[in-house]
C-alpha cells in the first residue's frame, strides 16, 4: 500500500496497489504510518499506483493536509493523482468538509441537562394524554348524540374484529387457566378433606376476576396493537391529515369506532371466556374429584352471590375504554419513523395490559368497600 | 480501437406476472460513461425493468449482463458480490428512518469494510459535499430532511462504496423546477467528474434534455433505445405523443434552437 523511504532530510511516501474502497481497512492503517512530525519535506510518488477511487485519495488528500498544517512542505513526485482535481473542485464549492464536534459539556452539566431535558418531555406527555382523552370523550358524547356521526359499519367491524376473530384464542386460554386452577386447587385442598370446595374457588376466581381478566389480556394484545400499528401507518403514510383536510374528524372516524366496537366486543367475549371457564372447571372437578356435572352445577348454584357474575362483567367495558384509548392515542402520536411505529405499538400494548391490571385492582378495592 | 464492452447488457428480457405480459423481447445495451434515461407511461414497466437490471427480480426470459457477468444465473453469494459495484437510489429515496444521514451514508461502508469512526466520518463528509448538502445535515433523521435533501441523501448513500454504475429511479419527482434542475445540474457534474455510468428514470423532460445520452423509450411491452434526437424523430404515436405532445413543445423548440445539454 505505502512504503516510506528517508533520503536525506526529506521523506519519500511511494503509493502501490489498487487504492480503491475495497482496501480501505488496509489504506486507513497505511496512511497512520504516514509521519506528521518531525519532517520538513515530504514527497508523495503516485506513479505505481494501479487503481485508485475517490474513497481512498480523499483519505490520502485529508492525511496529507494534516501534515501541512503541521508545517510540513508536500510536493508530488510526476503531479497529484487525478482525483485531487475533482476533490479540490469540490472544496471550492463547497468549503466546509471540516468534521467538528459539539462542545462537550461536563459531567455535572450533563446529568441536569438530562434530567431537565427529561423533565420538560414528561410534561408535554401528560399535557398531550390529558388533550387527547378530553378529545375522545368529547367526540364519543358527540357522536352519540348525533347518531348522523357514529360510523356504524365501522363499529361493526371493528366488533368483528376485536371480537368475533378473538372467540377460538378466548375460549381456549379461559379453558386451560380454569383447568390449571381448578387442579391446584383440587389437590390442596383434597389434603383437608375440602375437595368440594374446589368448585367454590372456580365459580368465584373465574366469574368475578379471571375471566374477564384473561380477556382483557388477549385483548389488548391483539387488538391494542392492531390499532396502534393500524392509525401509526396512517399516520406516516400522511392519511390522518388527508382526512383532516376533507374536514373530517380524525377521532370521529377512527377513535370512535374502534373504541365503541371493543366496548361491544369485551363484554361478549368475558362471557364466553366465563362459560368455558366454568366447562374446563367442570370437567376437571368431575375427573379429579368425582364431582358428577349435576353435583357441580348444584353446587356452583350455592357458592353464586347475585352480584359474582355481574362483578366481572362490568368491568370489561371499562377495560374495553382503557385498551381502546391506550391503542389509539399511541397510533396518533406515530410521527416520521418506522421506528416509532415499533416502540409506540409496544408502549400501547405494555400500557394497556398494566392499565387494566390497575384498574382490576381498584375494582377489587372498591368492590370490598362495598361489599359487592 | 476494438468497443469497449458495455457494462450492462439486457438481453431478450420476458416478464410475466401470471396472464400479464409486461417485457416482451427487451434487449439494449448500456455503455461506459454514458447516461439512459428510461421513459415509459405509468404502468409500463420501468420499475420492473429496473429491478431486474438490480438483481431483485429474476425475468421470466433472458439474461442481464453486468460488466460482463450474468446476473440471472448467479447464486445469492455472487450476486451480493455485483451489488456492491453499484449503487442505487429509490423513488421516495427509501432512506432508513431509524438512522441519521450520516448512518445511512456509513451503513454500506460498515457493512463491507472495518474502519474506524473518524475515517467513517470523513468519508462521510466529502459524500455530503459530493452531493451538496451541508455538513448539519448529518446528524438529521430521514423524516426532519426536505424532499430535495432527502434526494441528495440518497444519492450520498449510493455513491458510498464509490460506485462506477447509477441507478436513479425517478430523481428528480417531487422536486420543484429549480431543485430538479439542480438535481440534475449535479448528477451531470458527478457523472463528468468521476466517469460514472448513470442510468435513470425519468418523466422528467427537462432531465431527458440536460442529462441525458440516450434514451430508452418503453412502449408496446418493447424497448426503443436511440439518441435524444432520435427518439423524437420517432414515428411510434406514443412517442411521438410524449415528445411532442402539450407539456412538451417548449422543450422541443429549446432544442430546435440547440441548446442541448444545458451548455
Amino acid at each position: 500500500m505505502l512504503t516510506t523511504e528517508q533520503q536525506d532530510g526529506t521523506t519519500v511516501l511511494r503509493l502501490t496497489g489498487s487504492w480503491t474502497v475495497q482496501h480501505l481497512t488496509d489504506i486507513e492503517k497505511s496512511l497512520q504510518a504516514v509521519p506528521l512530525n518531525g519532517c520538513h519535506t515530504l514527497h508523495v510518488d503516485c506513479t505505481a499506483l494501479t487503481h485508485a477511487d475517490l474513497s481512498a485519495m480523499w483519505l490520502l488528500r485529508s492525511a496529507l493536509h494534516r501534515c501541512e498544517q503541521s508545517g510540513t512542505v508536500v510536493s508530488f513526485i510526476n503531479g497529484e493523482p487525478e482525483h485531487f482535481a475533482f476533490l479540490n473542485d469540490l472544496q471550492q464549492r463547497t468549503p466546509s468538509a471540516l468534521v467538528t464536534h459539539e462542545a462537550e459539556l461536563l459531567w455535572p452539566e450533563q446529568v441536569a441537562a438530562t434530567l431537565g431535558r427529561h423533565a420538560v418531555k414528561l410534561g408535554q406527555h401528560a399535557l398531550g394524554h390529558l388533550d387527547h382523552f378530553g378529545r375522545i370523550i368529547h367526540c364519543h358524547l358527540h357522536s352519540l348524540r348525533h347518531p348522523k356521526h357514529l360510523r356504524v359499519p365501522s363499529v361493526v367491524r371493528h366488533a368483528y374484529e376485536a371480537g368475533i376473530q378473538a372467540l377460538p384464542i378466548v375460549a381456549m386460554i379461559a379453558f386451560f387457566v380454569a383447568v390449571i386452577i381448578a387442579y391446584i386447587g383440587a389437590s390442596q385442598l383434597r389434603d383437608f378433606g375440602a375437595g368440594i370446595y374446589t368448585v367454590d374457588l372456580i365459580t368465584v376466581g373465574v366469574l368475578r376476576e379471571l375471566g374477564v381478566l384473561l380477556t382483557a389480556v388477549i385483548v389488548a394484545g391483539r387488538s391494542g396493537s392492531a390499532f396502534a400499528a393500524e392509525i401509526g401507518v396512517m399516520q406516516l403514510n400522511d392519511e390522518v391529515d388527508a382526512l383532516k383536510s376533507i374536514g373530517i374528524d380524525p377521532i370521529e372516524v377512527l377513535v370512535v369506532p374502534r373504541v365503541l366496537g371493543l366496548i361491544i366486543a369485551l363484554p361478549l367475549l368475558t362471557i364466553v371466556a366465563d362459560a368455558m371457564g366454568m366447562a374446563g372447571g367442570a370437567l376437571l372437578s368431575n375427573w379429579l374429584l368425582d364431582i358428577s356435572i349435576p353435583q357441580f352445577i348444584a353446587r356452583v348454584q350455592d357458592a353464586l352471590a347475585p352480584t359474582t357474575f355481574w362483578a366481572g362483567l362490568i368491568k370489561a367495558p371499562v377495560f374495553a375504554v382503557l385498551i381502546g384509548m391506550i391503542g389509539t392515542y399511541r397510533g396518533m402520536q406515530v410521527r416520521g419513523s418506522s421506528r416509532e411505529l415499533g416502540r409506540l405499538t409496544t408502549a400501547a400494548v405494555v400500557e394497556s395490559i398494566f392499565m387494566v391490571i390497575f384498574a382490576n385492582a381498584i375494582f377489587a378495592v372498591i368492590f370490598v368497600e362495598l361489599d359487592f | 480501437m476494438q468497443p469497449a464492452q458495455p457494462v450492462v447488457s439486457v438481453r431478450n428480457i420476458v416478464t410475466r406476472f401470471g396472464e400479464q405480459l409486461i417485457h416482451d423481447d427487451v434487449s439494449f445495451d448500456i455503455a461506459a460513461g454514458e447516461v439512459l434515461g428510461i421513459v415509459g407511461s405509468s404502468g409500463s414497466g420501468k420499475s420492473v425493468l429496473l429491478r431486474t437490471i438490480l438483481g431483485l427480480q429474476k425475468p421470466s426470459a433472458g439474461q442481464v449482463l453486468i460488466e460482463g457477468m450474468d446476473i440471472t444465473s448467479m447464486s445469492e453469494r455472487q450476486l451480493m458480490g455485483v451489488k456492491h459495484r453499484y449503487g442505487v437510489t429509490f423513488q421516495h429515496g427509501a432512506l432508513f428512518s431509524s438512522l441519521t444521514v450520516a448512518e445511512n451514508i456509513q451503513l454500506p461502508l460498515r457493512e463491507y469494510l472495518s474502519l474506524s469512526q473518524a475515517t467513517l466520518d470523513e468519508l462521510t463528509a466529502l459524500r455530503l459535499d459530493m452531493v451538496g448538502l451541508p455538513l448539519s445535515a448529518a446528524s438529521k433523521f430521514p423524516s426532519q430532511l426536505s424532499g430535495g435533501m432527502i434526494k441528495r441523501a440518497a444519492l450520498a448513500r449510493a455513491l458510498a462504496l464509490d460506485p462506477q454504475l447509477l441507478f436513479l429511479d425517478e430523481p428528480t419527482s417531487g422536486l420543484d423546477p429549480i431543485s430538479a434542475a439542480e438535481f440534475d445540474q449535479l448528477v451531470r457534474y458527478l457523472q463528468t467528474n468521476l466517469r460514472l455510468t448513470v442510468v435513470m428514470i425519468t418523466h422528467d423532460l427537462d432531465s431527458l434534455l440536460t442529462t441525458c445520452d440516450r434514451v430508452a423509450v418503453l412502449v408496446d411491452r418493447k424497448v426503443k433505445v436511440d439518441t435524444l434526437a432520435g427518439i423524437m424523430n420517432n414515428p411510434h404515436p406514443w412517442i411521438h405523443e410524449y415528445f411532442h405532445g402539450p407539456r412538451a413543445r417548449g422543450m422541443t423548440q429549446m432544442l430546435a434552437a440547440g441548446v442541448q445539454h444545458g451548455t
